[in-house]
């Protein structure tokens, strides 16, 4: 059997989280290459619809990374993002999909230890999760469309 | 008909041929065509509708009798759930000009498509065996293996996931609501009628959210932070001001308009069954976005009652798309609980 390596998509503030990655890789501390990350200019940018599309495309978890609550660029992006993401997992929940495979957290861009940290914690734990299998279009009993 | 003597003059030749299917739905889409009343009776005048369950005694072989191409343009209503509704789509693409999506099952998968939160077989368990009314010892399934091993009980299969028509096959363009305006529906036919045909893939409808042709729209504050939101139910609510100015959910905001407001002028709010504007993927998502901003604090107690007054954020915010939406309902719980 093989073993279950974790897509996970990052979506990384570039005013700290970003950053944040970067020192770690200044610091030559290493983190899990399960994460795949995208910049974005304020972790409120995040649409709930760029973490639905990155389950869609395959992503066992989505991780959202931002400045401390205080400390947004744009004064409470962050907020914003922590707002929409209470209700997201509710969401999330509902359709079958774990809370725990979407993170909002906070990073600033000198917290290289807290980075690593918490990416391996979310590695963890989606690794104990599993593989997220979402619907897909297909048939049922007799149906067609799983026959060809 | 104002527009009557135009059309008198287009079938001077061959009238053209009109079909309408209905597929999973309620019916009420049938109902929007019927609602044309004497306009209907104008719009049979000049075509030749050669295949209309709900009216007509027109059969599948008479549909497939027809030469591909030969139906000038055919309605379809409903989604794709069953075998037989797969087959009716693709023969009716094959024999027809231009196919249109008939309200919002066909074109999002409606309320139909919130079946998507359950597994088929839990569903088909629910009607056959748990609902309370219902007295079945035998257990038998309408769908799928016979108890006894007899076999298939029923011909037809009875898909997993509910799609929309546009998952089956080619759509040109889109009638959206649920149920259509029948005004809406009536333009539809008048575009294939005078041959104005739009753009493959439109959605008929305005282009701008229906915020910005709701009659209330005056009572809209320039800010709205919400503590929570209330129900219906819960509140009195004043007959004339915006829903969400009065923390009652209405998804006007995240809805494309065209559909005259119809559910606000009879003091409801929005639900969304004209479904997502433009260049938005997922409905859902976009509706949750702009409640979620609506929150007044990011303390994470207050933001748990707020999150707490959408007590279904998933049926609501996919009433009409669900099967349309990036996740397509509820995920494979077997496949995920390895």
């Amino acid at each position: 059997m093989t073993v279950f390596e974790p897509r996970i998509v990052g979506f990384l503030c570039g005013w700290c989280a970003y950053e944040g990655a970067d020192a770690a890789g200044r610091a030559r501390k290493t983190y899990p290459a399960h994460l795949r990350i995208v910049r974005v200019l304020c972790s409120g940018r995040v649409d709930p619809q760029f973490v639905l599309e990155a389950f869609r495309q395959g992503a066992d978890g989505v991780m959202i990374l931002g400045c401390h609550p205080g400390e947004c660029h744009y004064k409470e992006g962050n907020l914003q993002a922590l707002k929409m993401t209470a209700i997201l997992k509710k969401l999330l929940g509902q359709c079958g999909i774990q809370e725990e495979r979407l993170r909002l957290d906070w990073v600033a861009a000198g917290e290289y230890g807290k980075l690593v940290k918490i990416v391996g914690e979310m590695v963890e734990k989606v690794k104990s999760l599993g593989p997220l299998r979402l619907r897909e279009d297909g048939g049922g009993i007799n149906s067609a469309l799983t026959r060809h | 008909m104002s527009d009557l003597s135009q059309l008198k003059t287009l079938s001077r030749g061959k009238k053209p041929k009109i079909a309408l299917c209905w597929c999973s739905s309620c019916g009420g889409c049938e109902e929007s065509v019927f609602d044309l009343a004497e306009e209907l009776v104008d719009i049979m005048a000049v075509t030749d509708i050669v295949f209309w369950p709900a009216a007509l005694d027109a059969k599948y072989q008479d549909v497939a009798a027809l030469a591909d191409g030969e139906i000038t343009a055919t309605l379809v209503n409903g989604a794709i759930r069953m075998e037989h509704q797969e087959e009716m789509a693709r023969l009716l693409r094959r024999k027809s000009q231009w196919l249109i999506a008939h309200g919002a099952c066909a074109h999002l998968g409606g309320v139909v498509g919130l079946a998507n939160f359950h597994g088929s077989a839990d569903l088909l368990n629910r009607a056959y065996q748990e609902i309370p009314t219902v007295h079945h010892p035998a257990g038998i399934c309408p769908f799928g293996e016979a108890p006894d091993g007899a076999g298939q009980v029923g011909k037809r299969g009875f898909y997993e996931t509910v799609l929309p028509l546009n998952r089956m096959v080619a759509v040109d363009f889109y009638i959206p609501g649920c149920p259509p305006p029948p005004e809406l529906v009536k333009e539809g036919l008048m575009m294939v009628l005078e041959q104005r045909l739009p753009p493959a893939g439109t959605i008929l409808g305005k282009r701008q959210a229906l915020c910005q042709s709701c009659p209330r729209r005056g009572s809209l504050p320039e800010t709205l932070r919400l503590k929570e939101f209330s129900r219906m139910h819960q509140v009195t609510w004043d007959a004339a001001a915006c829903f969400l100015a009065q923390g009652i959910i209405c998804l006007g905001p995240a809805t494309r308009g065209g559909c005259q407001a119809r559910c606000l002028q009879g003091n409801m709010p929005c639900r969304g069954c004209f479904g997502p504007l433009d260049l938005v993927r997922d409905q859902g998502a976009k509706s949750l976005s702009f409640l979620a901003s609506l929150a007044d604090s990011a303390d994470p107690e207050d933001l748990q009652r707020f999150a707490d007054s959408i007590p279904d954020p998933g049926g609501l915010f996919y009433q009409f798309s669900l099967a349309a939406s990036l996740l397509k309902g509820k995920a494979d719980d077997q496949k995920n609980n390895h």
